[in-house]
Parts: C-alpha cells; sequence; structure tokens
C-alpha cells in the first residue's frame, strides 16, 4: 500500500511538474518569434509568417491570433510576445499607454465592412438603407466591439438606424448567423466575406468609405528578439507583405 | 460515534491542492472587485436586463427540464428494454459536449433552415433570436444534469413502495402521483437545483443558437462577455454577481439535497 501511496504522489508530482514545463515552454526562446495578431488577418499573416521562414532560415514564428481587445487584455496582464497586430486603434493604444511598445506603431492596412446575404441575395438588397426592409433579419456587431463601433458610424453618418434582431459579440458571429441561414444579412468586414467564400453573398455599399478600421502593429518592449521583430514588421509593410494582404482583401492603411 | 477509517494522510496533499485549484480564481476575482461601487455596477440598466432575463429563462428551462427530464429519469431507471439502455449514453451526451457544440446542433436542427425549423418556419414559428431560443439552449444542456442526478436518487430509492401500492390495487397513475414523485421529491429538488444554476451560466450554446440581443437574448453570462472590453470592473462585478446566485443555490438547497439522496 505504501508503495501504492508514493507512485501516486510521484505521478501527481510529474503532472504538476509537466503542467510547470508546458507553460514555460509558451515564453519566447531561441530562435522564435512570437506575434500577437488580430483575428482577422489569420490567413494574411500566416502566408507572411511562411514567408518569413523563408526568407530567415532557423526562425520560427508563433501566432496568436484573437479579438485584439482579448490580445490588448492579455498584454497588459503580462503576456509576453515580440510583435502586436491590432485590428483598431484602439487597442493599439491601450496597449501604448500601458507603457508596453518598443516602436511607434505603424499602419499597414485597413478594414472596411460589407454587407453580406444569404447565398444568392434572395431578399434582394442592393444598399445599407435596405437593411432596414420589414420583414428582415439582420444581424451585426454590438458597439463595444470594433467591427461593431464601425457599423454605429455609418448609422450616424447616414442617418439611417438599423434594427437587427441580435448584436453579436464578434464579427465571427455575426458571419456565423448568415452563413447558417439564420439571418438574411449582416455586417462584417470585406476580409470575412472574402474568407466565406461562395457560403454568403458580399454587397458592397459607398457607405462603408465613412468607417475604415486601419490595423497597426508595433514591436513590443518585452520582445525576446526586437531585431527579427522589426524585420517581420518591416516583411508585413513591405511590397510583398501588401500583395499578400490586398489579396486577403485588406486595403492600404 | 464511529469513527471512520483513517485515510492515508499522503492523500490530503493532492486535496488540497485540488481545493486550492478551485477556490483560488474565486478567491482571486473577489478580491479584483471595485467593492465600493459594486452595487452601481450591478444595478446599472444594461445589467439588471441581463440579470432579470437570465433569472427568467434559467426557471422556464428548469421548469420544462422537470417535466421532461423527470418521466425520463424514471423511464432511464426502471425500464427493463434493451433500446433504453442503449439510449442512455445518448441522452447524457450533452453532459459532455462542448456547449458551442451543443448551440451549432440546435441551429441545425432548430433554425430557420434546420432539421424541424424549416417546418416550424413555414408554420410561422419561428425561434431564431428569441427567448425561446434561449430557453432551448438551457434546456439542451442541463436537461441531462436533472436527469442523472435523478436516476440516480430513483436506482437507489428502489420500487418496493410501487411494488407495494400496486399489490393493495392502485392504478400506475395513482402509484406515479402518490408514491413515486413524492419520495422522489428531494431528488427532484436537487436535479432542479442543478439545471437552474446549470442555465444560469449558459454562454456557448446561447451564443451561438440565439444571438445577443439586450432584454430579448443577451443573458447574464453574455453581458459579462461583452462588458469584459470596454468596463471590466462592471464584467467582473456582474461575475460575482453570477457566482454568488450559483453558490446560494448550491449551498442553500442543492448541496443538503444531494447528500440527503445519496445517503438514503
Amino acid at each position: 500500500m505504501r508503495r501504492i501511496g508514493v507512485l501516486a504522489g510521484l505521478v501527481s508530482t510529474m503532472l504538476v511538474g509537466g503542467l510547470i514545463a508546458c507553460s514555460s515552454n509558451q515564453s519566447p526562446q531561441g530562435n522564435r518569434i512570437v506575434v500577437f495578431a488580430a483575428a482577422s488577418l489569420k490567413p494574411a499573416f500566416t502566408e507572411i509568417g511562411e514567408q518569413f521562414k523563408t526568407d530567415n532560415p532557423g526562425i520560427a514564428v508563433e501566432f496568436s491570433f484573437a479579438g485584439s481587445s482579448d490580445l490588448a487584455t492579455q498584454l497588459t496582464q503580462g503576456a509576453t510576445a515580440d510583435v502586436f497586430a491590432s485590428a483598431d486603434t484602439t487597442q493599439m493604444s491601450t496597449v501604448a499607454k500601458a507603457g508596453l511598445l518598443d516602436t511607434n506603431p505603424t499602419n499597414f492596412a485597413s478594414n472596411t465592412l460589407i454587407i453580406v446575404t444569404s447565398v444568392g441575395n434572395p431578399k434582394h438588397i442592393g444598399s445599407f438603407a435596405d437593411l432596414t426592409n420589414p420583414g428582415l433579419s439582420v444581424v451585426i456587431c454590438q458597439q463595444k466591439v470594433p467591427c461593431g463601433s464601425a457599423t454605429r458610424r455609418i448609422e450616424d453618418s447616414t442617418g439611417v438606424r438599423l434594427n437587427p434582431v441580435s448584436e453579436e459579440l464578434s464579427v465571427t458571429d455575426v458571419l456565423n448567423k448568415v452563413t447558417t441561414g439564420q439571418a438574411d444579412a449582416g455586417l462584417v468586414y470585406v476580409t470575412d466575406a472574402l474568407n466565406a467564400g461562395t457560403r454568403v453573398t458580399p454587397i458592397r455599399f459607398p457607405e462603408a468609405a465613412g468607417a475604415v478600421n486601419v490595423y497597426p502593429i508595433a514591436v513590443l518592449k518585452k520582445a525576446a528578439h526586437p531585431a527579427l521583430a522589426e524585420k517581420f514588421v518591416a516583411m508585413v509593410t513591405s511590397e510583398a507583405g501588401q500583395k499578400i494582404l490586398d489579396r486577403s482583401g485588406f486595403g492600404k492603411p | 460515534m464511529h469513527r471512520p477509517a483513517d485515510l492515508p494522510r499522503w492523500v490530503y496533499l493532492p486535496a488540497v491542492a485540488g481545493t486550492i485549484f478551485v477556490v483560488l480564481p474565486l478567491v482571486a476575482i473577489a478580491i479584483k472587485v471595485d467593492w465600493l461601487n459594486f452595487w452601481s455596477l450591478v444595478t446599472s440598466p444594461d445589467s439588471r436586463t441581463a440579470l432579470l432575463l437570465s433569472l427568467k429563462t434559467a426557471s422556464a428551462s428548469t421548469a420544462l427540464c422537470v417535466v421532461l427530464g423527470v418521466p425520463m429519469a424514471l423511464v432511464l431507471a426502471r425500464s427493463r428494454l434493451q433500446a433504453v439502455r442503449l439510449l442512455r449514453p445518448l441522452i447524457l451526451l450533452p453532459l459532455v459536449l462542448p456547449p458551442v457544440v451543443g448551440g451549432i446542433a440546435l441551429l441545425y436542427a432548430f433554425g430557420r433552415l434546420g432539421l424541424i425549423g424549416q417546418y416550424l418556419e413555414v408554420a410561422g414559428i419561428s425561434v431564431a433570436f428569441s427567448t425561446t431560443a434561449v430557453v432551448l439552449a438551457q434546456t439542451f444542456v442541463s436537461l441531462p444534469f436533472l436527469v442523472i442526478s435523478l436516476e440516480g436518487a430513483a436506482r437507489t430509492a428502489g420500487s418496493d413502495y410501487e411494488v407495494v401500492a400496486a399489490t393493495l390495487g392502485a392504478r400506475p397513475s395513482g402509484v406515479w402521483w402518490r408514491v413515486t414523485l413524492p419520495l422522489l421529491f428531494p431528488g427532484m429538488v436537487a436535479g432542479a437545483v442543478l439545471a437552474f444554476a446549470r442555465s444560469m451560466g449558459e454562454f456557448g450554446a446561447t451564443l451561438t443558437f440565439a444571438g445577443s440581443r439586450q432584454g430579448v437574448t443577451r443573458t447574464l453570462p453574455l453581458e459579462i462577455y461583452l462588458q469584459r472590453v470596454n468596463d471590466p470592473d462592471a464584467a467582473v462585478a456582474l461575475s460575482i454577481l453570477l457566482v454568488a446566485v450559483a453558490a446560494l443555490v448550491v449551498l442553500g438547497l442543492g448541496a443538503r439535497r444531494l447528500a440527503g439522496t445519496e445517503a438514503r
């Protein structure tokens, strides 16, 4: 019995030890840079990361894609990373105000809103104002998340007040409600609409130009490899990087 | 007094570690609360609307759980049919299913284009983005909790009294209302309490299936998730409120009732 007890003690020690080992693996070390990037950047940055690895053999790039506000919270709560790329200037300035930036943020892309409808646009939506048509179920982002604040800015500039059936907590939730047919139409970013491919029908509208989200990128003070981090930022702003971003639907900053 | 057999001493080490692991985050969030402004944070119109909606929907889904779950639990506990035994793991599946997956599954069943949803839509019944959708999501995730706890109670209680009642000439319905249910009342309360607590905390399935609209589908957990971006103080205060509601429910009724049914 005693031996089993000792064994159990050993196993639990190993488990706890394993956990600690795992967590220490998370911090940047060796020839690896960690990039915190807004979720919408996933396809473009994954491609840029591959390019970066070919250009810099032996260097690994590790991404953490999440909502910009989540990433900003993680950073201000002590997470370590080399680069932060945000989907709006608000979250970047939160990180800047906490004194966590090593370089001044550079704007490297922009994103605008677009209407997405069920495939084939069965409800014949042609303009932003059409979203108020009776009998139409429209979903948008809640005002407190970036895509929602952009929506609100368009409502303010056009004077058109939407009556959404739901104010989602993230742009992917809006997209999901449209792709599953729960809602007739939604407002998402151009890049999201591109990602959804043929599962939605995108409809551009001119008023979107009044609410452009600018994406800033910066090297963080706690970067383990500041030189490599700056190289990554340079790559994102380079012509090659811009081309990849353009293909993903991003606009010029 | 009978003294229980001594546990080996090393058992206390992981037990204490586990306890600290569970309690520490709750202590951490309690420390983080801006207690001076707590009242104004939790009574803001947004918070009140969300709390009220959560209480309403959780009550409705608990009622639904009782109506559907009590017969389910008894059938599972008493039926000797092979089919019932095979169905059991399926019925309890939502227990281990990630709530988001539950939400997606509900979407494909009751959504506007869903398996049943498309016919409901034709009949003029639309659950999409309604409070009904929230109740459905909560019931889906909470039902197995009630079923599993009541089934256990029913198995432990056995069916001796029912058999006696039947031999004395009581009809099955009479036995059900006058013997089975009164006997299992503590187990029912425990199950209902668990279902209520689970419904109050439901997030993933609600978000995926019902959406988020103030006063209609945005329950307290969704409100917390939203507030955490711009107003972390309010999010923390609301979290504590949810913890308090859950603790009240579990401590006040659940734990004692659960212990009671276990002991029988």
